[in-house]
Order: structure tokens, then C-alpha cells, then sequence
């Protein structure tokens, strides 16, 4: 068993990651101005690009889940109860006592029990209403015959999923400063490369067939 | 005095010499008190339609007679009547007379199927001179016949149709009131060039903008106080004003959309075709409606954006007039607002007069009181009111008992709903009136307004006479008592469509306090939320925010102390 630096987000993960949150932000700042929050962009500017990006990012998600699909990157996400208290304990309590995070990265798990469920709930809660009701919305004059109820309904669930997503991102950026620095943990989403606990077995062949992604 | 702006509406040098002499023979021959009467300067709020005496008559672009009138020989004799000119049209033109007297705009009559109410000008009341009924004498001016005084006219002579004022090209042809009125009044068409019925018979064609305006621009008692999207400026106006009948472009006719059959024409506001389902119709099909549609189509914009294909999917709910036309009375008429009839009767040495203290866009002044009809207030480049509308308009009849307490009384109000799949939001010219009613009924009035004998409000000033008078002449129950109720009405605007850069943007309608603020009853982003959502999502935010500002605090303070 050793710590090694290993390519654990491969050059379309960090793609992903990164498009995927340059259009939330931009989802985020129209969808709040066409809310009404803000009139920092008129409102056909602000439903253009809400409209562009939403549609560039559900492009980006059917790349995403066949990348996932096909490369089996999929397994990071299925949950666990397995330390899964223990990561919340840390969070609650241990973090301030300086104790260290209970979780040791993975070759095949790369996230923690408690992201891996935050991340799963994510993708297969919020963002699936967000786009279903994004998608109605946008289309609403397809399937309602009036502007009233049905549409009511619809602009709530958006507006409330979007409300959630904005949460995760606060909680998911503050979370990045948990770490010995803030640099440390958003490096591998630049790089690829983290700290991550081998066996024995798969530093030796990471080292022989993979030298490239292994530090 | 009409000779007087007569000429200079004329205004060229060239005419310079007729006007001295003309001024000459008038100060030479008129006794003093008229010479005296030539001294007012021509007035807007008292056209009467002389003034439609225009000084470049528009061109037609879309004619394609075969037929020169002035090459007719039946028309080159030295006519002495109107009825006489419409007898030799009648000559060629055999069906003509018929077909006109199922129009409106003889019949004065209309029956609205859906509601059953009875309506044209022979039974509404209005809220600017109220009725025309039983002051005919005065309204029927704008009548297209010659001579309906009173209820002897024969509607079924059709010599009585006036065929000139609708197809006169030459611009001098005019109507004055069939009877002179209360002396008050009747100064007012005095010293009129007697009409060159020869010439004006040879002139004829297709009506154009200034042959309809003479009537439609006018409603209300003077330019542009009715309709608002309707005035004098439409006569020669530029692409600003009105993207279709610009002068320079376009230039269509008012028929270019009201499209007529046999002397019936589309587009009456009695019956509204709010939301056009139908668009252009089939290739080749001409469609009888006077609808953006039926030539725009049902997705007039281009589906070649975002933007676009959303406005387009805006056009079930939102009627085309409302984001084409930004604002009415853009063209430099002002268009009535207030009226308040409670002022009216008010005397200087017993003599009726008018103040004019409204200056429009055109440099016109505008009478802000008037002895005959009290307190104005006018506007310009007006926000129209807007309102869900599926075309029906219900009226409050003479016969329409209702409650003043209850507040404004609407003289017409618009059906819709957003709901009802029928209707669009539609914008709506708003006039609000202080008018007298029948106290004891609780009905509107007719009021006896123009006459020659002691009971015509105008020149006698007395509302209790007038009422009186004008019930009685109708067979109407009056309790003898009036007082005066708040009233609204409402115009459907369609005329003054901006070109598309004036349009209305997204941001007038989709924010919180935009031109939709008062409608009700669906949801639109940018203007509506939900209360109860915005609060839990900002509770939310803000209490992520300290939570994540608390538990890095700690940890900053616990690091520090282990350190």
C-alpha cells in the first residue's frame, strides 16, 4: 500500500466538470434575472443565453452519461453506507479538531461515501427536473393551452431546483477549502493528478501499462 | 373664417392673390358682426370636417381602374345637389346603391348576434357628446347620405346615398351639419366655397386615407379625441407613424386591410376578431378580415432565432397591436383622456367660450373647456391600457340600468379571459367621462344637444331641459332627475403600428412593474413568482451561506488554538 499521484479525471472529466460549471454559472445568473432577481441583463438577452446555454449543457450531459456508461466511470457514484457516517462525523465534528479525513481515495472510488451520494442524488434528482422542467418550459406553448396553472407549476419546479443547485454549489465550493489548502483540492480537476492509496497490484500496473498516469 | 383657413390650407404663393381678394369681397360686402366671425383662427376641436379639406389629396398606389371619371360624359354636366351626381353613378354603377344600404355606415345600425345587443350610432350612447341619436341634425354629418335631420329621413331612397364623400379624389368635396343649430353654432359654417359638384363627380375613385379620416380622425367632436390611434397625422404620415400607410412607402389605403365586398368592409369593432386562427388561408384565397394575419400569417416573425421562434410562440396570447404599437397619438394629435361634463354651461357675459390651454405636438392648441361640453384633458404618445379580450364587447345600452354606487360605470367592456383560449391581451385606448344620468333609473341619457329651439344644450346650457328634451323625443322614461356618474370606455387600438424596431422589448411587459401589471390570471417570468418560494429558496441561501461561513470560522479558531 502506498500513495501515489495518479490521472484519476481524465481530459473529458475535467471538460465536463469545467463547461459543465461555467454553464451552471451562467444558467444561474440569467435564470435568476429572468426570476426577476436582477436587471443586470435585459430580459431577452438573459432568456437568450439561459436558452443557449441550457441547451450547449444537455448536450454536454448525453456526452456525459455515455462517457460514464461506456467507461464504467459510473461505479465512482453507486452509493454506500460504508463510512459514510464517519465522513459526516468528520465534517461535523472531527475538521475541527484537526483530525485527518477518514477517507483514503481509491484507484476505483475516488470519492468520498458522503460526495458520492451528494453527486448521485445531483445527477439523478436535481438535474434531471431541472432539464425536464426546463425543457417544458421552453416549450410550454406545445403541450399548455394557457399561460395559467400549468405553467405555474412548472416555473415553481424550476425555480426551486435551481434554488437547490445553488446551494450545492455554495457548500461544493466551500467544501474545496476543507482540504491543506484550497489549491490542493482543485488541482486535480486541473491536472487529473491526486493522491491516491495503491495496492501493491495496481501501482505495478499502473507503473508498467499506464506510466503516463501515474506520478 | 372657413375661407380664411380654407386658403390657407391651399397655402401657396400662387393663391396668395385669390385670398387678398377674397379678403377684400369679405371685408367689403359682410356686415360687421361677421366680418367679426372671420377673425377665429381655424380650429381642431371644432372641425366639422371642412378642414378635411386637404391641402395635397394622397395618391392611391394600389388602383388598377380601367375607368378615368373625369372622361365620362355623364359626369360633365353642372350638377346643382348631391343627389343629383349620385343618380348618374347610379346609372353605371346599378347595384351600388343596394349594396350600400346594408353598410353600417348608412344603416347606423347593428345587431350583434352574439349578445343581441343594439348598437351602431343610432342607439349608443358614447362618452364624449353621448348620443347621437335625436341630434341628428348635428352627427348625421357624418352620415354617408345627404339630409338626415330627423326621423323622416327615407333610408330606402338611394339618392340619398352620398357616394362623393367616400370616393371624392379631388380633396375639396365637404359635409356641413344637415341643420344649422342654435345661432351659438351655426356660425361655424358660415361662409363655406360653395362645393363644384361637377368636378368633384369627375374626380372620383377609391377612397383614400383623408376620405375616411374626414369621418374616423375626427370622432369625439374634434382631431384624434376618440381613438387615439386615429387622426389627421395618418394623412400624410411617415414610416414612424404608421409602418403601412407611410406616405413614402407603403401608402396604403385604409381598404388595403379593410378589405371590402360589395360595399360591406371588414374590421368593425363591433365584432372583433381578436385571435386570428386562420392566417393567410389557402394559396390564392382572399380572406374577407381585416386581421395582421391574414397577411402576416401565423408566425409573422421569422423562425430564424431563439427570439424569434419565442415570439412567435407568443402570438396565441399576445394580440399584434400590442407590442407594434408602443404607444398612440404618436403623430403630433393629442387624443382626448378626460372629460368632464360636470363643468359645461359656465358663461363670460352670457356668452358661451373656450379655453385652450393644450398645446400639441403639432404646435395645434387645444380647448381644455369649452362652455358646450366643460373640461378636457388630452395625451400624447400615450401607454394604451391592456386588457384579455376574445373580440366581444358588451355596452351599456339606454336601456342598461345599473348602480352608480358601484362605482365607474363601463360604457363598454371588454370580454376575455386568459383562460378562456380565445382571447389575447389587446391594447386598449381608455377615455374616462364625468357624464350625466338619469338619476331616478339609474340609466344613461339621451341628451337633446343640437337644436334650434330652446331645449338644445348648446346655446342654452341648461341639462335638465336638454335630458328632458332628448328622452322624451325617444319615448324613453325619464325620472327627472339627473345627476352625473364616472364613466370608462374602451377602444381597441390597430391603426399607428410602429415599424419593428419600435416594437415593444421584453422588458416592458416581463418585470415587476411593467405595462402588464394590473393583468391577472396567468403567469408570466419577469413579472411574477411565487412568494412563498422565493422566501424559503432566499431563507435557504442565506442560511448556507452562515452555516459555511460559521463551520470555516470554527475552523480557523479551533486551528488556531491547537496550534
Amino acid at each position: 500500500m502506498s500513495q501515489r499521484y495518479i490521472m484519476i479525471f481524465t481530459r473529458f472529466e475535467r471538460f465536463w466538470h469545467w463547461s459543465q460549471m461555467l454553464l451552471i454559472m451562467i444558467l444561474l445568473f440569467t435564470g435568476f434575472g429572468i426570476h426577476g432577481f436582477h436587471q443586470l441583463l435585459d430580459f431577452q438577452s438573459a432568456v437568450e443565453l439561459h436558452t443557449l446555454c441550457a441547451i450547449s449543457l444537455l448536450v454536454l450531459w448525453i456526452f456525459a452519461i455515455f462517457w460514464h456508461l461506456t467507461t464504467g466511470t459510473w461505479r465512482h457514484y453507486v452509493p454506500t453506507t460504508d463510512g459514510l457516517w464517519k465522513v459526516a462525523q468528520f465534517y461535523a465534528f472531527g475538521i475541527f479538531k484537526g483530525e485527518r479525513h477518514p477517507y483514503h481515495k481509491a484507484y476505483w472510488r475516488k470519492h468520498n461515501p458522503l460526495q458520492a451520494i451528494s453527486y448521485l442524488a445531483l445527477k439523478l434528482f436535481l438535474f434531471p427536473v431541472i432539464w425536464i422542467s426546463g425543457i417544458l418550459y421552453l416549450l410550454y406553448p406545445l403541450w399548455a393551452t394557457t399561460s395559467a396553472e400549468q405553467l405555474v407549476w412548472v416555473a415553481i419546479i424550476h425555480t426551486a431546483v435551481a434554488f437547490a443547485i445553488l446551494l450545492f454549489v455554495i457548500i461544493h465550493i466551500y467544501l474545496l477549502s476543507t482540504g491543506h489548502s484550497f489549491k490542493e483540492h482543485v488541482m486535480p480537476m486541473i491536472n487529473g493528478f491526486d493522491k491516491v492509496e495503491l495496492s501493491s497490484e495496481e501501482e505495478a500496473y499502473l507503473e508498467k501499462d499506464e506510466p503516463g498516469n501515474i506520478r | 373664417m372657413f375661407q380664411h383657413s380654407f386658403i390657407l390650407r391651399l397655402g401657396h404663393t400662387s393663391r396668395l392673390m385669390v385670398f387678398l381678394f377674397i379678403c377684400f369681397i369679405t371685408v367689403t360686402t359682410c356686415p360687421p358682426s361677421m366680418a367679426e366671425t372671420y377673425e377665429h383662427p381655424s380650429d381642431v376641436d371644432m372641425n366639422f370636417r371642412q378642414n378635411i379639406v386637404v391641402e395635397k389629396p394622397t395618391v392611391r398606389v394600389d388602383s388598377n381602374s380601367t375607368a378615368d371619371h373625369s372622361k365620362f360624359e355623364e359626369l360633365k354636366q353642372p350638377f346643382s345637389s348631391g343627389p343629383e351626381v349620385t343618380k348618374t353613378c347610379l346609372k353605371c354603377h346599378t347595384e351600388a346603391g343596394h349594396q350600400f344600404m346594408k353598410n353600417i355606415h348608412w344603416t347606423w345600425n347593428y345587431k350583434n348576434e352574439k349578445t343581441g345587443q343594439l348598437l351602431g350610432k343610432k342607439h349608443l350612447v358614447n362618452n364624449f357628446c353621448t348620443n347621437a341619436r335625436g341630434n341628428e341634425g348635428m352627427c348625421a354629418q357624418c352620415h354617408a347620405g345627404y339630409g338626415w335631420k330627423d326621423e323622416t329621413f327615407d333610408f330606402t331612397n338611394q339618392d340619398n346615398i352620398d357616394c362623393i364623400v367616400c370616393h371624392d379624389r379631388s380633396g375639396t368635396y365637404y359635409k356641413t351639419p344637415p341643420t344649422e343649430g342654435n345661432a351659438t353654432c351655426s356660425i361655424m359654417f358660415e361662409g363655406k366655397q360653395p362645393i363644384q359638384w361637377s368636378e368633384v363627380a369627375q374626380s372620383v375613385g377609391l377612397p383614400v386615407r383623408e376620405n375616411c379620416g374626414g369621418c374616423h380622425f375626427y370622432g369625439g367632436g374634434g382631431d384624434g379625441v376618440k381613438h387615439g390611434d386615429l387622426d389627421s397625422s395618418l394623412i400624410h404620415p411617415d414610416k414612424k407613424l404608421d409602418v403601412h400607410m407611410d406616405e413614402a412607402g407603403l401608402n396604403f389605403s385604409c381598404n388595403s386591410c379593410h378589405v371590402s365586398d360589395k360595399h360591406i368592409w371588414e374590421g368593425s369593432r363591433y365584432d372583433v376578431v381578436a385571435k386570428d386562427t386562420k392566417g393567410t388561408g389557402k394559396p390564392g384565397q382572399r380572406r374577407d378580415v381585416a386581421t395582421c394575419e391574414s397577411c402576416h400569417g401565423l408566425q409573422p416573425h421569422p423562425n430564424d432565432s431563439l427570439s424569434n421562434i419565442k415570439l412567435n410562440n407568443h402570438i396565441d396570447r399576445i394580440a399584434c397591436q400590442t407590442c407594434h404599437i408602443p404607444t398612440i397619438a404618436r403623430g403630433g394629435v393629442a387624443t382626448m383622456t378626460d372629460w368632464d361634463w360636470r363643468t359645461a354651461g359656465k358663461t363670460k357675459n352670457g356668452e358661451g367660450y373656450k379655453e385652450k390651454e393644450y398645446t400639441q405636438g403639432d404646435g395645434e392648441h387645444r380647448a381644455t373647456y369649452k362652455s358646450i361640453k366643460g373640461d378636457f384633458k388630452y395625451a400624447e404618445n400615450l401607454v394604451p391600457h391592456y386588457g384579455w379580450f376574445n373580440g366581444q364587447m358588451i355596452y351599456t345600452t339606454i336601456d342598461t340600468k345599473f348602480d352608480p354606487s358601484k362605482g365607474v360605470v363601463d360604457i363598454n367592456s371588454y370580454v376575455g379571459s386568459a383562460t378562456d383560449g380565445k382571447s389575447r391581451i389587446w391594447p386598449f385606448k381608455q377615455m374616462h367621462t364625468v357624464m350625466p344620468y338619469d338619476k331616478g333609473n339609474n340609466t344613461l341619457v339621451y341628451m337633446h344637444l343640437w337644436g334650434e329651439d330652446e331645449n338644445a344644450y348648446w346655446g342654452n346650457y341648461d341639462f335638465g331641459n336638454a335630458i328632458k328634451a332628448g328622452m322624451e323625443k325617444n319615448n324613453l322614461p325619464y325620472s327627472g332627475e339627473y345627476d352625473f356618474v364616472d364613466t370608462y370606455s374602451y377602444w381597441p387600438i390597430t391603426h399607428m403600428v410602429a415599424p419593428k424596431e419600435d416594437a415593444l422589448t421584453c422588458n416592458e411587459c416581463h418585470v415587476k412593474d411593467g405595462r402588464m401589471t394590473d393583468l391577472k390570471g396567468f403567469y408570466m417570468p419577469g413579472r411574477d413568482s411565487n412568494y412563498w418560494l422565493d422566501l424559503l429558496g432566499i431563507i435557504a441561501i442565506i442560511t448556507t451561506l452562515l452555516a459555511v461561513i460559521a463551520h470555516g470560522l470554527i475552523r480557523v479558531v479551533m486551528n488556531r488554538k491547537r496550534d
